[in-house]
């Protein structure tokens, strides 16, 4: 999508220009730059060698001082361990299906809404825009309270409807997305398709679908790191033990058996493999998406 | 006006009418989405801050005693001034430390990938996960940061015992989750134009001075986005607080309820204690500070610099 762009300027324009100086400056910067990225570097994944190491200790050595860096027999087992002592497929399949049901609502939802406000030229869509762009900045809890008594009084308490049915209604950041992406596509394409006959929804679903595939994947990928990390909705509504997702089901277990580290790190390392897979395969959509949130904002 | 020019004026209404529904009925899900989870529930719970209702019973109203109660609980101011801590401290040395570090990976590093992975990684991975593993170092005994301390020939410290380090405690940790901030950061110093930098270059200006005069201005735009969406999320700042401090029997909050914040009282209100009323009134004494930051935001931003289109 962009083209990366060289921050500092090459080294030949310095050199011809016999900035000797300069140049020595920008060799410093780097190397600074160099042992300050790989200091901050190994801190940064500090906390995840301790969680896998912690994981594969005995329960005696945990807690062992001082620590033992790696463990010294490293036992596997915890890994099983932790499923059972927390039904952790089960609960990993009640996220999974919270997640699938959020994506297809809201890339459903998003992609047609965007189409409306990027393809269709209607008077004031300028302004309706703007109106639904500024819910980005509406915190949470001014509508949690009425929205979970309207969801109680349907019976959804218990349910993961509050938390799926939302979805199917758009969502503001991930409209702008699409919208700014549909908006590069030319309009000679669309007006092409008129002229054959084809409706509003076929040249959506035929001609623009397809072209903002890219950018659908990042919604996706998106949404899936955001109901998956999602605390706050289930520990409202997610009342039954056997719904509770694995975010919600981790905390509950840490409040019940708080001590048993060993097995609490290798839950965590489960929960976490999912999404760091899934980065790993899709790491090009991740970073042009953040790029295109963070820098048409 | 002659018949041909009137039919083509009622063609043309007749056409602009017809793209006037087909926008609408493409957004209708958004439409009906504002109204439903957006526009009537703020309405709402303007009502319910008025009202005793604690779900079981109707709504009574009690005009503004909730508001008045709120002025006088002291937990809740407790949680308030917590909330403001991480607003006004936390969140402005985050994003500092978040330039800085998309600064360096901006130097053009090797391995830049690599880098950016690891720094990317933890604001992505499950954050009650994460915050479990943090809890579990900053434990008072066993944990690693107070070997790490006591090595080093420090004091141990009660990072989430003594309610002096709390809050600089979830700050620290904070740190670890800010990788989409550099991203964002890092995507902007890519767009700065190079002929500029090289300008100021030919002019003497050494690395600093290029920062501060050149990059500076033109991620202005950048950085006021992040410092808008990060002031409306930290005055909802909840499952950090929560995971590290909630117990058992439900209580959250750590000692002295250092660690109690907003969004931690509303939701025990509103869920814990079915306050529905009083947890309303907070709601909207939120929706009202967040306004207020967001406009004061706005009206001060005359330092973000535009580029115009090229």
């Amino acid at each position: 999508m962009r083209a990366s762009k060289p921050l500092m300027p090459p080294a030949f324009s310095l050199q011809s220009l016999g900035l000797q100086s300069r140049r020595r400056q920008n060799a410093l910067m780097k190397g600074f730059a160099y042992v300050v990225c790989t200091l901050m570097a190994v801190a940064y994944v500090f906390p995840l060698y301790w969680m896998i190491t912690t994981a594969l200790k005995t329960d005696v050595e945990v807690f062992l001082v001082p620590p033992s860096l790696f463990p010294k027999d490293p036992q596997w087992g915890n890994f099983i361990a932790s499923t059972q002592y927390i039904p952790f497929w089960l609960y990993m399949y009640n996220t999974l299906v919270i997640c699938a049901l959020t994506i297809l609502g809201t890339v459903i939802s998003c992609s047609l809404i965007a189409y409306g406000f990027a393809r269709v030229k209607w008077p004031g869509r300028n302004l309706v825009f703007l109106i639904y762009l500024s819910t980005i900045m509406l915190p949470a809890q001014v509508t949690m309270i009425p929205l979970y008594i309207v969801f109680r009084q349907l019976g959804w308490v218990g349910t993961i409807w509050p938390l799926v049915v939302p979805a199917f209604f758009g969502n503001a950041l991930y409209v702008f997305l699409l919208r700014q992406f549909m908006m590069t596509i030319p309009n000679e394409l669309s007006d092409a398709a008129r002229i054959d006959g084809a409706g509003e929804l076929g040249i959506f679903w035929r001609i623009i679908a397809p072209l903002i595939k890219p950018a659908l994947a990042t919604v996706a990928l998106f949404t899936f790191v955001a109901t998956y990390r999602d605390f706050l909705g289930p520990l409202i509504y997610l009342t039954e033990q056997n719904q509770w997702t694995i975010s919600l089901g981790l905390k509950m277990f840490q409040n019940m058996y708080g001590a048993q580290w060993q097995l609490m790190m290798a839950a965590a390392t489960l929960t976490m493999i999912p999404t760091v897979i899934l980065f790993f395969l899709t790491q090009r959509t991740f970073i042009e998406g953040i790029a295109l949130t963070g820098i048409k904002g | 006006m002659t018949a041909a020019t009137h039919a083509r004026n009622l063609n043309l209404n007749a056409r602009r009418l017809r793209s006037l529904l087909t926008g609408l009925a493409f957004i209708s899900p958004a439409i009906i989405g504002f109204l439903a989870f957006a526009a009537w529930p703020i309405v709402q719970s303007l009502y319910y801050s008025f009202t005793d209702y604690n779900v079981l019973q109707p709504p009574i109203f009690i005009g503004l005693e909730n508001y008045r109660d709120l002025l006088n609980d002291r937990v809740y101011g407790i949680a308030l001034r917590n909330t403001l801590y991480m607003v006004f401290i936390g969140l402005p040395i985050h994003l500092i430390f978040d330039f800085l570090m998309a600064l360096l990976l901006a130097t053009q590093i090797r391995g830049l990938s690599i880098y950016r992975t690891i720094f990317y990684l933890p604001s992505i991975t499950p954050v009650v996960a994460a915050t479990i593993v943090w809890l579990w170092l900053f434990n008072g005994q066993y944990g690693i940061l107070n070997v790490f301390l006591e090595w080093l020939g420090f004091q141990r410290i009660g990072w989430l015992t003594d309610p002096r380090f709390t809050k600089p405690s979830l700050i620290f940790m904070g740190l670890w989750f800010g990788g989409n901030t550099i991203l964002i950061y890092l995507a902007g110093l890519r767009d700065v134009p190079v002929s500029l930098l090289e300008a100021a270059e030919l002019d003497g200006a050494n690395a600093l001075r290029k920062t501060w005069h050149v990059t500076l201005p033109m991620m202005s735009p950048v950085i006021f986005y992040t410092i808008i969406i990060n002031v409306i999320g930290y005055f909802q700042y909840f499952t950090e607080a929560w995971v590290l401090t909630a117990t058992r029997d439900g209580s959250a909050g750590g000692p002295l309820n250092s660690m109690l914040f907003y969004a931690m009282y509303l939701y025990q209100s509103a869920f814990q204690l079915f306050k529905m009323g009083y947890a309303s009134a907070q709601a909207w004494i939120l929706f009202a500070i967040v306004l207020l930051a967001t406009a004061v935001l706005f009206r001060t931003s005359g330092w973000v610099y535009y580029r115009s289109e090229e």
